[in-house]
């Protein structure tokens, strides 16, 4: 049982069948032919619904539309500039949020006191979904990205702040006397051992909350009257049944949100904690 | 002038259900460069004992001395090797933990690296200083244990059944590789085990412990040539001695 | 005996927090510094509350959310359970549909809601959908998984003490998996509980907890928000604590197949 597993199931585990190690070309070719047939037959079944026309054509498009809006919204730069605005609002939000969370964590698992003061806050605030807060803030701080940044930040923060919490706690007895034994004192003990015993949890912790932040992200952005932004564009494009750019849009939400929980921490972990065999890859 | 003496060390731990003693009254003494094993069935406090002499746990009664001064807490006159394989840190390599202790003294780079690599030449591992630990087999973990244990050359070495979790072939090995460092360092050590023919090979003296309250039974001089010859007459008899009184202790149970 | 009195001793330094918290929210409500409808004091929260339970209208948004979620997870258990343990069990029913999923799983549930509105119409339909697809995908690769990692040891058992496939499948695979299924009903349960409250605000008109929320904000009641925030906590808190955590008591950690929960 891996740490990731303890801490959350669910982070994807599905890729296990995209990513069979293939040995030759040929397997290769089989493999990804394989990965993608059910996505042709897919396809292929939504084709024969739009082309029927047994929905109107506008909230009905078919794949080629689909497709065509994609290629167009891109070239004409509308697609770019609606996802790096939301790209822009999630770093800044989940930067809040990993600095913020980390500090908290550590100061819980570290000090009895930081510990009776954030741990009734954290059970009564964390369990109610960080979206039940976008009016609350909307109404505190006005519309825009201030309020959008700060709701990103403040609900995605939990995670990190329970992982790390967990991780601080769950560092082995023996490597702090083993440390104590070799004459480390309280700050080299922290820096030394603490720190990087706790670390696959840490990482865990920004995993979830970078997830958490991009689902909440563009939810935010549908209500919280932005110009630019993923969430704004769909959400706007109800207005003329666009349903092609809601589409094009979806699919791109769904790119970066893979993007995001598959590499962003890929590279990071394996060079600390996967290299250490303290997390399974 | 003994090296480290005990004197009268008693704790009692608090549990739910009421105080229970987990050693008492123990009193032996050890030399300088002495091999001292403590000998004992599970649950008889000798990992206790050796946890409260690495300054880990206090004693409710009863003091230590280690070179004339008493021990209030965990110090580096003192190396300590685990049970437990998972006590080297993961995220450092296998030279980067025998310099842990040279680091924590303040000792440059290229001074501590220089220590370590003899350390872990001593201990057979100088081909795998790159490695991290969960690469190394348990075997290999340990002794680079052992090597962290001495590089900050302490007089002590406390060791906690540190081959207990090892296979029978792997073990021996071990144990040979032991005494040879043992024999090389000269550091006084205190050795816990439940291995009765561990002890005969090992220590120059034995000291039996005995279960509820853990207490001291006997000591066992062993003044067998070395390298000792685990299939010697000597030896057995020495086996046997000990059994006797561990065994002894069984029956009345 | 010690133990009891750590516990005693946090729960004190606890309410000592919450009190404290509490003071300094009623103070900077009072200071006069924020417009009052913008930070109603505890009491107008407690007294909004108390009228809402009252006159039923509480009850009522909490039935539809509670409703709607229901639906949506129980739709989201029928399917995915089944298609789930198929996929465990068939590497022709896994080949199919893994990559779907993997592919489907990263969209936000939410990020549905504008396109089902334009399908499906405001309302009902659409809400229990995105609530739908939020939990069945923690449900089906949770099932998935759990299913393939059935101990064989237990298969061969199993197998040589004369279980049929019949017998294999309800006596030993599906509790063998069911730590699984349990965690992958909890992970759903949440999903869907954030995701019905996310769409009432954008989906559904008139009834709801997250409509209410966000209509509230139009008329700046804030006592009204905080006051049904209080009560989606307080929601999650049974579903999560009591109903899944005497699910957890009866079955898997009765059977010491998982510790207790880790907080």
């Amino acid at each position: 049982m891996t740490l990731r597993d303890a801490v959350t199931a669910e982070t994807a585990r599905a890729d296990v069948a995209l990513a069979t190690p293939a040995r030759g070309i040929g397997d290769r070719l089989r493999s990804a032919a394989l990965t993608a047939y059910p996505f042709v037959v897919v396809g292929a079944m939504w084709e024969i619904v739009a082309h029927l026309g047994i929905f109107p054509p506008r909230l009905f498009p078919t794949l080629e539309e689909v497709a065509a809006t994609f290629v167009r919204l891109t070239v004409m730069g509308i697609l770019p500039h609606h996802a790096l605005e939301t790209l822009a609002r999630l770093s800044a939000g989940f930067a809040l949020a990993a600095v913020a969370g980390v500090v908290i964590g550590i100061a819980m698992g570290r000090s009895r006191r930081a510990e009776d003061i954030f741990l009734p806050l954290v059970s009564i605030i964390a369990p109610i979904p960080g979206i039940a807060y976008a009016p609350l803030f909307l109404l505190w701080f006005g519309l825009g990205n201030f309020a959008t940044v700060l709701l990103v930040g403040f609900a995605s923060s939990f995670a990190v702040i329970i992982n790390t919490w967990t991780g601080v706690k769950a560092v082995k007895e023996i490597w702090v006397r083993s440390a104590q034994s070799m004459g480390a004192d309280n700050r080299r003990l922290f820096r030394l051992v603490i720190l990087p015993g706790a670390l696959p949890y840490i990482f865990t912790g920004l995993r979830l909350g970078m997830a958490q932040a991009w689902r909440i992200l563009v939810v935010v952005e549908m209500l919280a009257g932005v110009q630019w932004g993923l969430g704004w564009m769909i959400f706007g494009a109800r207005e003329f049944l666009n349903t092609d750019v809601m589409l094009a849009g979806v699919a791109v939400i769904g790119i970066i949100g893979l993007v995001l929980e598959k590499h962003v921490f890929q590279r990071l972990e394996d060079y600390t904690v996967v290299r250490w065999g303290m997390m399974e890859q | 002038m003994p090296h480290i003496e005990i004197r009268d060390v008693s704790l009692i731990y608090d549990t739910p259900s009421g105080s229970v003693p987990g050693v008492q009254g123990v009193s032996f003494s050890i030399e300088p460069s002495e091999f001292l094993c403590i000998v004992g069935p599970s649950g008889c406090g000798k990992s206790t004992l050796l946890n409260i002499i690495a300054g880990f746990l206090m004693p409710t009664g009863g003091e230590i001395r280690i070179g004339g001064k008493i021990i209030t807490g965990h110090g580096m006159d003192r190396g300590v090797v685990f049970q437990d394989f998972a006590q080297l840190f993961p995220w450092r390599t296998a030279l980067a933990n025998v310099t842990f202790g040279l680091e924590m003294k303040g000792i440059s780079k290229a001074e501590r690296e220089k220590i370590a690599l003899e350390q872990l030449r001593l201990v057979k591992l100088d081909k795998f200083v790159r490695s991290y630990p969960h690469h190394l087999s348990g075997g290999m973990q340990q002794r680079v244990a052992i090597a962290r244990a001495l590089a900050y050359n302490p007089s002590v070495l406390l060791m906690d059944e540190p081959f207990a979790a090892l296979d029978a072939l792997t073990r021996d090995e071990m144990q040979r590789l032991l005494a040879d460092v043992w024999r090389e360092t000269k550091k006084t050590v205190i050795y816990v085990t439940h291995n009765v023919a561990e002890a005969v090979y090992l220590a120059d003296r034995v000291v039996v412990m005995t279960p509820h309250p853990g207490t001291v039974k006997t000591e066992i001089p062993i003044r067998l040539a070395r390298p000792r010859d685990p299939l010697s007459v000597e030896f057995l008899e020495h086996q046997k001695e000990l059994l006797r009184h561990l065994g002894g202790e069984a029956g009345k149970a | 005996m010690s133990a009891n009195t750590e516990r005693m001793r946090s729960y004190r330094r606890a309410a000592v927090t919450l009190l404290v918290v509490a003071a300094l929210y009623e103070a900077s409500a009072r200071s006069g510094y924020f417009a009052p409808a913008l930070l109603p004091t505890l009491p107008t929260i407690g007294r909004t509350l108390f009228a809402m339970l009252l006159d039923g209208s509480m009850l009522g948004h909490a039935l539809y959310t509670f409703y709607r979620v229901m639906f949506g997870f129980g739709l989201a258990i029928v399917v995915a359970l089944p298609l789930g343990i198929l996929m465990g069990r068939f590497r022709t029913v896994e080949g199919f549909f893994l990559p779907l999923a993997s592919a489907l799983m990263p969209v936000p549930s939410l990020a549905w809601v504008p396109v089902f509105i334009l399908w499906f119409g405001l309302g009902n339909t659409t809400t229990v959908l995105v609530v739908f697809y939020a939990a069945t995908f923690p449900m089906l690769l949770n099932t998935w998984s759990g299913v393939r990692s059935v101990n064989p040891l237990w298969l061969r058992a199993a197998g040589t003490m004369g279980a049929d496939e019949n017998a294999m499948f309800w006596k030993v695979i599906i509790p063998g998996a069911s730590p699984f299924i349990i965690t992958g009903m909890r992970q759903a349960f949440l999903r869907a509980w954030i995701a019905v409250v996310g769409a009432e605000m954008i989906a559904a008109s008139n009834w709801g907890l997250g409509w209410v929320i966000f209509d509230a904000k139009e008329f700046l009641n804030t006592d009204i928000m905080l006051a049904s925030l209080a009560v989606i906590g307080f929601i999650g808190f049974v579903f999560e604590r009591l109903v899944f955590g005497s699910l957890e008591r009866a079955t898997i950690q009765r059977w010491g197949m998982v510790r207790a929960a880790k907080s």
